[in-house]
């Protein structure tokens, strides 16, 4: 099922012209990386997804982004952002306690009950492999935990919320390599019920995890496939030389 | 051949120099007003009513107006304050009118305070025919610290991280609901140190309550906000200039009482600075 469709899409920051025509289908229940040199328009692309780019003054965009058909620029903002979660480069917990950054976001649609967002808490720490470890310290701060935890945190805050998608922006370039383990089983394991878009600058990252590949080049979609095919045998030189290190 | 080493003994001297030229007016005041005004302190000198035209009792009806001054600026002041801050720091985009307000608060810290007092007398003395009156006197007062609180709580809006904005808008959250949750939890202390400081403001001067609100010599208590009021710094003002043959105990020990007044309120504003920076969490 085709859960994004994106035609023609240009996005500007003042004179800068950050994502230039792109047109692409993102299918459902899949992971799609997207990889690319820095200043590539892969973070904007992400944030054109859930309307975070509208935060700056300056972004212009046309084109359009339709999610399940609809046009998200005719979308409720809100609702729009709470069917697309959004995990981001470092962990970011509010400053609140670790029970309540998992509740923040049921919270804000009104959901008062304690029993029910305890049990939402719970539900969302254990998919973000997160319970164990802190079942016995929810009331202390986010900010005791260590880099990896408050990332599972954060990917535990966005699942609470029940989106239907979920965009990884770079979700490991503050962690070790165990901890990048451990976000990258949960991303494999969360594709199942989610709709995955992860961005990163680590390739092997896209190539290990992604269901297929996309890269991104100066706001170009250069290539978009199935990320084996994107590893072996792409079909444009440039994602060739990027992929096999020649820049980057 | 220069010394280096010699121009930085000298450099570092005139350094020296001029923090110590700083430090010595502030201890002088202090130490003068303690030594001269301390022995006039005591229950009855806090807490007795002028007598004898001011030359003996005490100066409660002083501390009773300034308190109520104070605390009405800081109604007026606060919400309007606090409000046009979160409109400027989380609303506003910036253009010719945000940029114009933006002037018109740093100008209007710059008004010497005697153009306040005659501004109040015009507006809400006269038009508003509020009178001499703790109301106009307080509002008065609070149009003047209006761009210190303003300053301070947008600086303090603006010190929390918009990544915390954006993580409460990606999860759903509405802009009021990141404002009110999120922003605003964040920068109460910072809100409070500069709401404290203009208190303190407040508190100490004359030329804004000359007009609108302080009596000359009133040896009871405001019964309502539409009475006239005693005030410390008038009061002061008053003992100093305008009555002959006022114990210089009297006079010092006003002045002392007002000073304390206002350092109480800076000291309260920089515990609660103190507290936030070792609590914060970011």
């Amino acid at each position: 099922m085709v859960k994004f469709k994106i035609r023609d899409l240009d996005v500007w920051f003042g004179p800068t012209h950050a994502i230039k025509q792109v047109n692409m289908e993102i299918q459902s229940h899949e992971i799609l990386s997207v990889i690319g040199p820095s200043n590539s328009g892969k973070t904007t692309f992400l944030r054109t997804l859930n309307r975070l780019s509208d935060l700056h003054a300056s972004f212009r965009m046309s084109g359009i982004v339709e999610m399940e058909r609809v046009d998200t620029r005719g979308m409720d903002v809100e609702t729009l952002r709470r069917k697309i979660g959004m995990v981001f480069a470092l962990p970011l917990p509010l400053p609140l306690s670790i029970f309540e950054n998992v509740a923040y976001g049921i919270r804000m649609q009104g959901v008062k009950n304690r029993k029910t967002l305890e049990e939402k808490v719970e539900e969302a720490l254990q998919q973000g492999y997160l319970w164990d470890e802190v079942k016995d310290r929810l009331d202390e701060s986010a900010f005791k935990l260590s880099g990896g935890q408050q990332q599972r945190l954060c990917i535990a805050r966005t699942l609470a919320v029940q989106p239907e998608v979920i965009l990884f922006d770079e979700p490991c370039s503050g962690l070790d390599p165990i901890s990048t383990a451990k976000v990258e089983d949960a991303m494999v394991e969360l594709k199942k019920k989610y709709t995955i878009i992860l961005v990163t600058n680590n390739v092997k990252q896209a190539a290990r995890v992604g269901d297929k590949t996309a890269f991104f080049l100066s706001g170009e979609l250069v290539e978009l496939d199935r990320t084996d095919k994107i590893f072996t045998a792409p079909q444009d030189q440039r994602t060739e030389d990027y992929i096999s290190g020649k820049f980057g | 051949m220069r010394n280096p080493r010699r121009t930085e003994k000298i450099a570092f001297f005139f350094l020296l120099l001029a923090t110590l030229l700083i430090v010595v007016p502030v201890g002088l005041i202090v130490v003068i007003i303690i030594q001269k005004g301390l022995p006039a302190i005591n229950w009855q000198f806090l807490s007795d009513m002028p007598r004898q035209g001011m030359r003996a009792g005490g100066i409660f009806p002083a501390i009773v107006g300034t308190i109520y001054l104070v605390a009405g600026a800081i109604i007026f002041a606060l919400p309007i304050g606090l409000l046009a801050a979160i409109y400027l720091s989380e609303y506003s985009r910036e253009n010719m009118l945000t940029r114009l307000i933006k002037l018109a608060i740093v100008n209007l810290a710059g008004v010497p305070s005697v153009v306040y007092g005659l501004f109040g007398l015009a507006l809400f003395v006269v038009f508003f025919k509020f009178g001499a009156s703790i109301l106009s006197g307080s509002l008065t007062l609070g149009i003047m610290i209006l761009p210190i609180i303003i300053t301070a709580s947008r600086e303090a809006l603006e010190s929390v991280p918009s990544s915390f904005r954006e993580v409460s808008l990606s999860l759903g959250a509405s802009k009021w609901q990141t404002i009110r949750h999120i922003v605003l939890p964040n920068a109460i202390p910072g809100i409070l140190t500069g709401t404290i400081l203009g208190l303190g403001r407040a508190a100490g001067e004359t030329a804004p309550i000359l007009f609108t609100v302080a009596a000359f010599y009133l040896p009871q208590l405001p019964h309502s906000i539409f009475d006239q009021a005693m005030a410390l710094p008038y009061h002061l003002y008053v003992i100093s200039t305008q009555v002959p043959n006022v114990d210089e105990k009297i006079r010092y020990g006003t002045a002392f009482v007002l000073l304390a007044l206002v350092l109480v309120m800076n000291l309260i504003a920089i515990v609660i600075r103190t507290r936030f920076r070792k609590k914060k969490k970011w």
